[in-house]
């Protein structure tokens, strides 16, 4: 029997166990068989369980745990790292029809594997708090600025910090509007910031490799001095690279 | 790379799987455990607390990387990327011992998260000592393979596994790992005598010893099927079978498994105890 036809059968629970599968007498394996089945879905569910907390606080643990069955066989994990599964969560989740309603789910999603893969980003040394006061305003303005790898930026046009937020410590109930995120790791724990408005467009830019200047540009109105100050404490930033004056 | 310390053998004393909730408990009064085991897969990211805490680990205990994740029993070839993280890993850690499982769990690149069973054969032996010579030459080093917990049979079967195990060791070169509770669980499966399993074993290969705790259920006719939990203490007759065991091979490295619903410390500590009771009986 080839491992294609145990594989099939472990992930359709419709077909029957695979021929020469038996008992100690020679019997068809039957619930012998089940027992590969269920770990099989029982563990990828709790993977799933552990990745997307908020996502089943939302959605409620039972609908949570039928939603992963159908989720893990159209996504099995490609990998065998599975602090990762999940990665088709956003898209699976905006076309999943029951859950159609909740518009905001695929960004909650989206935030919640941004945490994970900050949670495991490799260490660095973020710069001096001071870095920025140093540069004179034309060189700083020429400059781009690196970020640490444990960095993330969420754009969502819902509320996304407020439902992560309200379902995770308890915030105020969230209010419709577009909000942008940043995750910073400072030690350990990765932890999603509330940026303020229009920032969201000038950091993009920042990660994109544009200067400073050109980012400016891109941004409408916002305020700098309060960016700039939230990046730097929560260590965000890796490296200032001097532009070249002209 | 991380303290040459790290480099002594597993001493022959009980280990236990590492949890993170258990980090402060360990680094304050980890007696009687004197090793820790890890899941490779779970320290395979570039950073952040789980390399900080393995790294501080490392430093004070001599440490098992476990390997779930390897598919050594599969049909199709070894997956080079992890090939390459766990050559990382043990480049870094330099772990006192590296193992992985006879089983399968990747087809066609999707990772089914189970330790899957494969028939007895010249065919799948000749397989199994393809990809162990590759998983040697490439993380270079040694590796004990485990036997496992087994729920039904393969018609296909031709050979018994403990000449399967036994001749891939002969060919590789790799040690073995002996879970004690593995044995226990498929000898009722198979409905076979667990102390005629243990009493043929070559314990001269083996490198590590397991206990964990199974769970209890039926097959369709009612006959016992034990399952393989990681979830609750080790029962009397595992226990058993474990110092029948060491009058056979003498004391040996014994890791404590608990997986799922990880107890507080002073419970998993008792376990470890346990062990370590029997193994001062025995000589090393």
């Amino acid at each position: 029997m080839s491992q294609t036809d145990f594989r099939a059968a472990l992930l359709d629970p419709d077909l029957p166990a695979p021929n020469g599968l038996t008992d100690p007498q020679g019997r068809p394996a039957g619930r012998r068989f089940d027992v590969y089945r269920n770990n099989v879905s029982v563990s990828l569910t709790e993977a799933l369980r552990t990745a997307f907390p908020v996502i089943r606080q939302l959605v409620g643990d039972e609908f949570f745990s039928a939603m992963a069955a159908v989720f893990l066989r159209a996504h099995p994990p490609q990998s065998p790292l599975m602090m990762f599964y999940g990665a088709e969560m956003p898209e699976f989740l905006a076309t999943f029809e029951p859950v159609s309603y909740l518009g905001y789910l695929p960004d909650i999603a989206r935030l919640e594997l941004a945490l994970r893969h900050s949670y495991h980003a490799a260490d660095a040394t973020p710069v001096p708090t001071a870095a920025l006061e140093t540069l004179p305003p034309d060189q700083f303005v020429a400059s781009r600025l690196e970020f640490v790898p444990a960095i993330r930026l969420i754009r969502s046009k819902w509320p996304v910090h407020a439902i992560w937020q309200a379902n995770t410590r308890g915030g105020p109930k969230p209010v419709p509007q577009a909000e942008d995120v940043l995750i910073a790791r400072p030690e350990f724990d990765p932890d999603p910031m509330l940026l303020p408005q229009g920032a969201g467009d000038f950091i993009a830019a920042l990660m994109d490799g544009q200067t400073v200047g050109d980012a400016l540009e891109a941004a409408g109105q916002f305020d700098l001095t309060a960016t700039l100050g939230l990046l730097i404490r929560c260590g965000a930033l890796a490296r200032i690279i001097p532009g070249e004056l002209s | 790379m991380l303290d040459q310390t790290a480099k002594q053998n597993l001493p022959s004393h009980p280990g236990v799987g590492y949890k993170a909730q258990h980090f402060s408990n360990i680094i304050d009064r980890p007696d009687p455990v004197k090793w820790l085991e890890i899941h490779a897969e779970n320290y395979m990211g570039d950073g952040g607390r789980p390399l900080a805490q393995l790294q501080h680990l490392s430093e004070r205990f001599p440490i098992s990387v476990h390997g779930v994740g390897l598919s050594i029993g599969g049909e199709t070839p070894l997956d080079r990327d992890h090939l390459a993280r766990l050559k990382h890993l043990c480049g870094w850690l330099n772990p006192a011992s590296f193992s992985e499982h006879l089983a399968w769990s990747t087809h066609d690149a999707e990772f089914l998260n189970d330790l899957l069973p494969l028939p007895y054969t010249a065919k799948t032996l000749t397989r199994v000592v393809t990809h162990i010579d590759q998983v040697q030459d490439i993380v270079g080093r040694r590796m004990l393979l485990e036997n496992p917990s087994v729920y039904l049979d393969f018609a296909e079967t031709e050979m018994d596994e403990i000449d399967f195990l036994s001749e891939i060791a002969r060919r590789t070169g790799c040690g073995l790992l002996l879970d004690v509770n593995n044995v226990f669980v498929s000898s009722t499966n198979r409905q076979t005598d667990p102390y005629a399993y243990i009493d043929r074993f070559p314990h001269h290969l083996v490198g590590e010893i397991h206990l964990g705790g199974h769970d209890e259920d039926a097959d369709d006719t009612g006959a016992p099927l034990l399952i393989d939990a990681h979830g609750s203490e080790v029962v009397d007759p595992v226990w058993q079978l474990y110092a029948h065991t060491l009058t056979k091979s003498g004391a040996k490295p014994t890791l404590i498994e608990w997986d799922n619903d990880v107890p507080d410390w002073p419970i998993l500590a008792a376990e470890a105890e346990r062990a370590a009771k029997l193994l001062q009986k025995v000589a090393a």
